[in-house]
């Protein structure tokens, strides 16, 4: 038998691995893929801990989760269409018209 | 101890491809990295008797999600992207607080409590098989999220055909 803890350190890993590139890549898809490893991290969670309390609650949770990053990746993707139309790029530190 | 073994190997490939993924230079290897990090994770669900996610999970985010992203990519020069820098300038504040977050995570796990066990277990899935049981309860106690899900998913087709859609000239 697996200890919980050790799922709750693998999904911690990814989620922070998430964390990190988002943070750091330039690239604005990257940071898109990085936004669904977060989410990906959070799943593996959420399942173990499913699966250890015996709940399913938690793949329910799960379940919204995948359709929301359904949506969320669709939607995101639309807008660096939009962005591509407008200015051609796609690395977030060219993209300062709101800065002061 | 096979069971360990399994884990072991899960989680070190899981963490690599995650690291490979946001490491690449070409976005187009960060993608085909994604698709083998989430067949691991779908592995990974079967291992913990999520047969239901397993699937979904493969067939949304392997097959749905990363095709978008590879058209996404399409719009990318990629013979430019591979020269250029890949991380913003202001990258070490974005390690440092991605590796304190970690740090947060780890000691908060040491002050866990597992609470006491629901009804849902293996021989009840065994019973029952585990769709039945996931439909069981997702169209009784969830039915008025899984309704709000169908109206996110309506919201994603219609704001994607405005944003993405060509302006008309009036």
């Amino acid at each position: 038998m697996v200890p919980l803890n050790w799922y709750i350190v693998l999904s911690t890993a990814v989620f922070t691995i998430g964390v990190i590139g988002f943070l750091m890549r330039r690239n604005v898809i990257i940071i898109l893929m990085s936004i669904e490893l977060m989410l990906n991290g959070v799943n593996i969670n959420l399942i173990a801990f499913s699966h250890y309390l015996q709940d399913p609650r938690g793949q329910i949770l799960t379940f919204f989760i995948i359709t929301v990053a359904a949506a969320e990746a669709a939607i995101g993707l639309a807008i660096i269409i939009a962005l591509f139309r407008n200015k051609a790029t796609a690395h977030v530190d060219d993209i300062h018209e709101m800065q002061g | 101890m096979l069971q360990q073994l399994f884990f072991a190997y899960f989680a070190v490939t899981i963490i690599v491809f995650s690291i490979l993924v946001i490491t690449r230079r070409n976005p187009v290897h960060s993608v085909l990295w994604m698709l083998l990090l989430f067949f691991h994770i779908a592995s990974l669900y079967l291992f913990l008797n999520a047969e239901f996610i397993a699937a979904i999970q493969i067939i949304v985010y392997a097959g749905a999600i990363l095709v978008l992203y590879l058209f996404a990519i399409l719009f990318l020069n990629i013979k430019e992207e591979v020269k250029v820098n890949r991380f913003v300038g202001a990258w070490p504040t974005g390690f440092t607080f991605g590796i304190a977050l970690f740090i947060v995570f780890i000691l908060s796990l040491r002050s866990f409590i597992a609470a006491p066990p629901g009804n849902y277990s293996i021989e009840l899935i065994k019973a029952e098989t585990h769709t039945k049981a996931l439909a069981k309860v997702l169209y009784t106690d969830f039915l008025f999220p899984f309704e709000v899900a169908s109206v996110i998913l309506l919201v994603a087709i219609v704001g994607t055909i405005v944003l993405a859609k060509r302006r008309l000239k009036s």
